[in-house]
């Protein structure tokens, strides 16, 4: 193909700065395992309140110090809530809806995962702030969408 | 209107309806979020509004104008639409659907956006109705064909012009995104919503969605570039740097706009990273043709101030007709694409999309893209198809000439503002800033900024239905003004590998089924317990 000089140029240069971009989240990804959360694990929604895990979610810290989180999703509220979690420890959280689809947003932070009803999202983060944050539902969920709010609790451990 | 361009006029009409209605809607929305009152507002309409905006900005004025698009091209280049009364019944089809839908949205029954996520179900009619736009639009791709094949029989060995090869481009990508709606609403959400069924996934809808969500961008965006390309640089008096690369281009999108659709799921369970990340790799890619297509118009608007005399290095943008209304809208629209291009790179990055998921950043950003650099396109073309489908001169030019700049400014506001309350957080879609009254500080001062740009936009919207119809119903009569398409600067005579659709189709089919194939089977392998249908509205 007949393709001017300066374009030539240019393609490569469109070229190389989607190599950059592409390179950039492959290291990220293989070096530091930096990933959406992906976890694939099924349940029954309309079952939920038979759930082991989910029929009561709440904080449990594990035998090795990490912290699980399991979270319902539902209109138009998380339970639990509070959250209370303690600082600078890995926190898993679990969480599953059971109605529709929700979002569990804690502003300010890396937190944001779809809920969705006979799925569990799961995903780990270690919070660095002690203090309190809000926590948001964000996507559509009905007409008291914008009220699905709870409330994240980062607590300073006890030295 | 002259009897050759009554179809693309019926449809170009429908597409300006269908937006006055949702424009109006968006600006209360605005007010709404950053918690302006105003009389009968409430969280009812305020989500009913939202879906009424969603479907018909997204699906028919953007359906409508582009089959009305596609059929000035045909008659002007082709010289020919074949299949007229077949394509008329398309547009009652289609318009009979929009509008079956859109009463059962106003009606309250509906509210579920325009993305109707189950479980929340919407009124079988809402299903029905959409499915009857869609099959619209497939007729129509079957009339371009039709077209097509009947030129291409009287002229063998010709590259078909540029413009029909771009809607060539579009009809195939558009039957490999709409497959899988179908596949989603007929197959799943119809009979669900009838009852026949009880249950539904949720995350398997999603996954069909989103491999016609994102291609519905492309599908969108194809026919601005065909705007761009063949029309843009005849305007501003110059000629099209590269027909070839145009070409290639256009093929580029054939092959790589649909398998792409997991970078809307990045936040969803149900998916391995693994695939998440193949799906990152081809998002990345499709970014390519845009790339090339931001060379090729700007050396072509180049081209057009050298003609008219520049020699400095810069001196030619001056040169250029900033006056004339479609040249105006169409670089406006490029420039806001150079934010909405890069923001979706920061979308499609993978782990970095978690910093703006959901948040009022996405708003920002689709309203840049689709809101601006394809509406704003579409409203310039509007301004250049009008006088020539009607045979009227434009009404209240000045209005005409000061519409896109209203609208860049506005814009300019709301975005930029959305884009910053996204990164504070600010979920999207909220009936208020406030949410639940508590916690709103990092974000109300900027939807109060995006307020003021929803009603610039407005204001702007406005401006350009009042010209549409004063010409259309007021304007001078004129002689029939001729459709003048780009001159390429070397013209192309004869065929090459980006002429070979039927090759590229294959290809891109083997595409989609390596993109999506594996991971629908491995979603359908799990135990899967589906959702029954819920109406929180």
């Amino acid at each position: 193909m007949n393709v001017e000089f300066y374009e030539k140029i240019w393609m490569w240069v469109a070229s190389a700065l989607l190599v950059v971009f592409l390179g950039a989240i492959f290291l990220m990804a293989g070096l530091h395992a930096v990933e959406p959360p992906s976890h694939i694990e099924t349940l029954d929604p309309e079952a939920l309140s038979a759930h082991p895990e989910f029929g009561n979610p709440a904080v449990k810290i594990q035998p090795d110090g990490s912290v699980v989180v399991s979270v319902v999703a539902q209109m138009f509220s998380f339970s639990p809530d509070p959250i209370e979690v303690p600082a600078n420890r890995p926190v898993t959280f679990r969480i599953t809806s059971a109605d529709v689809i929700h979002g569990f947003e804690v502003v300010g932070t890396n937190a944001n995962a779809m809920a969705i009803p006979g799925y569990v999202s799961q995903f780990t983060l270690t919070f660095r702030q002690p203090g309190e944050y809000l926590v948001a539902c964000n996507e559509y969920c009905g007409l008291a969408h914008h009220r699905m709010v709870g409330k994240l609790v980062v607590k300073k451990e006890a030295p | 209107m002259t009897s050759r361009h009554s179809l693309a006029g019926a449809h170009i009409g429908v597409a300006i309806a269908a937006f006055g209605l949702a424009s109006a809607m968006g600006v209360l929305q605005a007010l709404s979020i950053a918690d302006i009152d105003f009389p009968q507002r409430s969280d009812l309409l305020y989500y009913i509004s939202v879906t009424a905006h969603g479907v018909l900005m997204a699906l028919v004025f953007t359906t409508f104008f582009i089959m009305g698009l596609g059929y000035v091209f045909a008659q002007e280049t082709l010289g020919r639409i074949r299949g007229r009364v077949v394509a008329w019944l398309a547009f009652v089809l289609g318009l009979a659907g929009s509008a079956i839908a859109a009463y059962t949205i106003l009606a309250g029954q509906s509210t579920v956006l325009y993305t109707f996520y189950p479980p929340l179900q919407a009124h079988p009619l809402f299903y029905i109705g959409a499915t009857l736009l869609v099959v619209a639009s497939w007729i129509w791709g079957g009339v371009m064909i039709a077209s097509y094949c009947s030129w291409r029989r009287e002229n063998p060995g010709v590259p078909v012009p540029l413009a029909i090869h771009g809607m060539l481009a579009n009809i195939i990508i558009w039957y490999l995104a709409t497959a899988a709606l179908a596949a989603e609403v007929v197959g799943m959400l119809i009979p669900w919503s009838l009852g026949i069924v009880k249950t539904v996934d949720p995350l398997l809808a999603r996954t069909l969605f989103w491999w016609f969500g994102h291609p519905l961008v492309y599908f969108w965006l194809i026919p601005a570039y065909v705007l761009w390309y063949t029309v843009l640089p005849h305007v501003a008096g110059g000629r099209l740097f590269s027909d070839r690369l145009a070409r290639m281009v256009f093929i580029l999108f054939v092959l790589l706009s649909v398998p792409v659709g997991f970078h809307h799921q990045f936040a969803d369970p149900g998916i391995s990273a693994g695939w998440k990340l193949a799906h990152t790799v081809t998002t990345y890619a499709v970014l390519y043709p845009s790339l090339v297509t931001a060379f090729t118009i700007i050396a072509s608007l180049e081209v057009a101030g050298r003609m008219k005399g520049a020699g400095g290095l810069f001196n030619w943008i001056a040169r250029l007709p900033w006056g004339d209304p479609f040249f105006a809208s169409v670089a406006l629209a490029m420039i806001a694409f150079v934010f909405g291009g890069f923001g979706g790179a920061i979308n499609a990055a993978y782990a970095m999309n978690t910093m703006v998921h959901n948040t009022a950043w996405i708003q920002g950003h689709f309203h840049v893209t689709l809101g601006t650099t394809v509406a704003l396109t579409f409203m310039g073309a509007t301004y250049w198809l009008l006088p020539r489908i009607t045979r009227r001169e434009l009404r209240f030019p000045f209005l005409a000439r000061i519409q896109p700049y209203l609208w860049f400014l506005g814009i300019a506001l709301f975005s930029t503002s959305y884009h910053i309350a996204g990164l504070r957080g600010l979920p999207r879609r909220v009936y208020t800033a406030s949410l639940s009254g508590e916690n709103a500080a990092p974000w109300h001062s900027l939807t109060r900024v995006a307020a003021v740009g929803a009603v610039v936009l407005f204001l702007s919207s406005l401006s350009f239905l009042i010209v549409v119809l004063a010409t259309w119903w007021t304007g001078r009569r004129t002689e029939a003004l001729a459709f003048q398409f780009a001159l390429p600067l070397r013209p192309v005579t004869s065929l090459s590998i980006w002429d070979r659709f039927g090759l590229w189709t294959v290809l891109a089919v083997i595409l989609v089924i390596a993109a999506y194939g594996y991971p629908i089977l491995s979603l359908m392998s799990h135990p899967r317990y589906g959702s029954p249908g819920f109406k929180p509205f």
